[in-house]
């Protein structure tokens, strides 16, 4: 039973006419890691920016189709292209959280980081704060460097530190996915694998989209891969068959460089 | 040939930065000389009537206070409005009254807050000048709050409302947190402007000679009294003046100085 299920989705952005993306039929698996990969403009950072609605803070993009989010207690779907309400908006961004490309910190300290999103939930318990805080952050591997400074500014961590911070952030409002935008981009390579082993443990717990320029990348961490290709999606399937066996021609030119 | 053009071109470029540079020191050094050998201690303890300076200075930072108390919060949210809320063509609109109003002449200012906070009052008041320093203060604080808002990155409002957050929180919580220093800074250039203006007082608030917090009757201000007591014919006036010069121009200062410390420690 996929955690998210995306049917015949079409998105426009304002102002223009043509679409961005086509009739893109996607399923995300639960406790998975799919990747969405495809050269720059294919549309899929479109496409991971529809699946939390973000795309609402700019007004006059229009949507078709559907992109159904599982209530994992009621084992429904709801359609959150339906979502018009501020509150049902906040409980969609609560159970689907957003990692950006490049790290963003709050300026606030590294304690008010992680809390910020427990407390726009409405969690006030100062013990029951501090017991999340310090989980969250022993989930994101920065327990370690940061316990004898949650009081210092976040914004004196490393990029690495950051951009792990901001999936603590992320992970401590306990999402159902997390969507991750070219993650590692902005940062150096032993960030970068200290962040996919970080994503790769994440997936116990959670759902996990992730858009990547870096093919070595997705053939590391993810279980299933899509490829997509001016708005279309050419051809989904488990990671190892996307590498070692696409059935479509492009599919095999853009994972063998001969584009993109 | 280039290398001659190359230094000619050097050599005025020095020139009028030395030229322009002379006449700073000129002033300064003009106060410092005539406005020191007028100061002493006395000028503080006394009010204009018995030859001091008090009344004035108080009055002085008394006006830009309250006028800071209506400027600052009306040109924040004002300038939160622009950068934040606002769309279609009247963000634009706002902005562009709002840099024709900071060029705005400030005897104008002054002169249209005479018109319906004074004449029909039948006399000059504090109320007055406080109306017509904030509304030079308004523009400059829209400015500085809708330009340091245009730098908080994108993704940092997204990576809140990603979290849950409306927008309004985010704004309150994570946007204006990360523009504090360039909003502070802004502010305090302001205060610092209109602490020292003279115009938009000489005929709303006036000045007085004597201590007064009662804003219902012409107010002591220290701009004002510079420009009445440099025009006076005995000496012991123009001194006063220099003195008084030298004081508003260290207060102005030091409030300048205070604002480019922030933004030089903080970023």
């Amino acid at each position: 039973m996929p955690v998210m299920n995306i049917k015949k989705f079409s998105f426009t952005y304002a102002g223009v006419e043509e679409p961005s993306l086509n009739n893109i039929t996607l399923p995300i698996e639960k406790n998975k890691i799919t990747a969405l990969i495809g050269p720059s403009g294919c549309g899929k950072s479109t496409l991971l920016r529809s699946m939390n609605r973000i795309h609402d803070l700019y007004p006059g993009n229009k949507y078709d189709g559907k992109i159904e989010l599982l209530d994992l207690e009621t084992k429904k779907y709801r359609n959150i292209l339906d979502i018009k309400k501020e509150n049902e908006f906040i409980e969609l961004r609560q159970k689907v959280g957003m990692i950006f490309q490049k790290p963003t910190p709050f300026p606030m300290s590294i304690f008010d980081n992680v809390a910020y999103g427990l407390k726009i939930a409405g969690i006030k318990n100062k013990t029951e704060l501090a017991d999340r805080v310090e989980a969250s952050l022993k989930g994101s591997a920065l327990w370690k460097e940061v316990h004898d400074r949650l009081n210092k500014s976040a914004m004196g961590l490393s990029g690495g530190q950051q951009q792990r911070l901001c999936i603590a952030r992320a992970v401590a409002v306990k999402p159902e996915v997390i969507l991750f935008d070219e993650p590692t981009s902005a940062l150096d390579p032993i960030s970068t694998g200290a962040i996919e082993e970080l994503i790769v443990e994440l997936k116990n717990d959670v759902s996990i989209a992730i858009v990547t320029h870096n093919m070595q990348q997705a053939s590391r961490i993810s279980d299933y891969t899509a490829f997509m290709y001016l708005g279309d999606l050419i051809e989904y399937d488990k990671t190892e068959n996307i590498f070692l066996n696409p059935k479509e021609k492009r599919t095999e030119d853009y994972i063998t460089g001969r584009f993109g | 040939m280039r290398l001659i053009i190359n230094k000619i071109f050097l050599a005025f470029s020095v020139i009028s930065a030395l030229i322009g540079l002379g006449f700073l020191a000129w002033i300064l050094v003009t106060l410092f000389i005539k406005g020191l050998s007028s100061l002493h201690l006395a000028l503080f303890l006394n009010d204009l009537v018995n030859g001091g300076l008090r009344n004035l200075i108080v009055g002085q930072l008394v006006l830009a206070f309250l006028a800071a108390l209506i400027g600052i919060p009306l040109g924040m949210v004002a300038g939160i409005y622009i950068r934040e809320y606002g769309r279609g063509k009247y963000p634009e609109l706002i902005r562009d009254l709002s840099d024709i109003m900071v060029s705005a002449p400030s005897i104008v200012i002054g002169a249209f807050v005479y018109s319906f906070a004074v004449a029909p009052f039948g006399g000059a008041n504090g109320f007055a000048g406080v109306i017509a320093l904030s509304i030079m203060m308004i523009p400059i604080i829209i400015n500085t709050t809708d330009s340091m808002l245009s730098l908080v990155p994108k993704e940092l409002r997204e990576a809140g409302m990603a979290l849950g957050a409306s927008k309004y929180r985010v704004i309150l919580d994570v946007v204006i947190k990360a523009a504090k220093v360039g909003i502070m800074t802004g502010i305090l250039l302001a205060f610092a402007r209109i602490a020292g203006e003279t115009a938009p007082l000489l005929f709303t608030s006036e000045t007085s000679n004597y201590f007064s917090l009662d804003l219902t009757d012409s107010f002591p201000s220290l701009t004002v009294s510079i420009y009445n007591l440099a025009n006076e014919p005995e000496k012991s006036s123009r001194d006063l003046a220099w003195a008084a010069s030298f004081i508003l121009t260290v207060m102005v200062l030091l409030i300048n100085l205070f604002g480019r410390y922030l933004t030089r420690n903080k970023k």
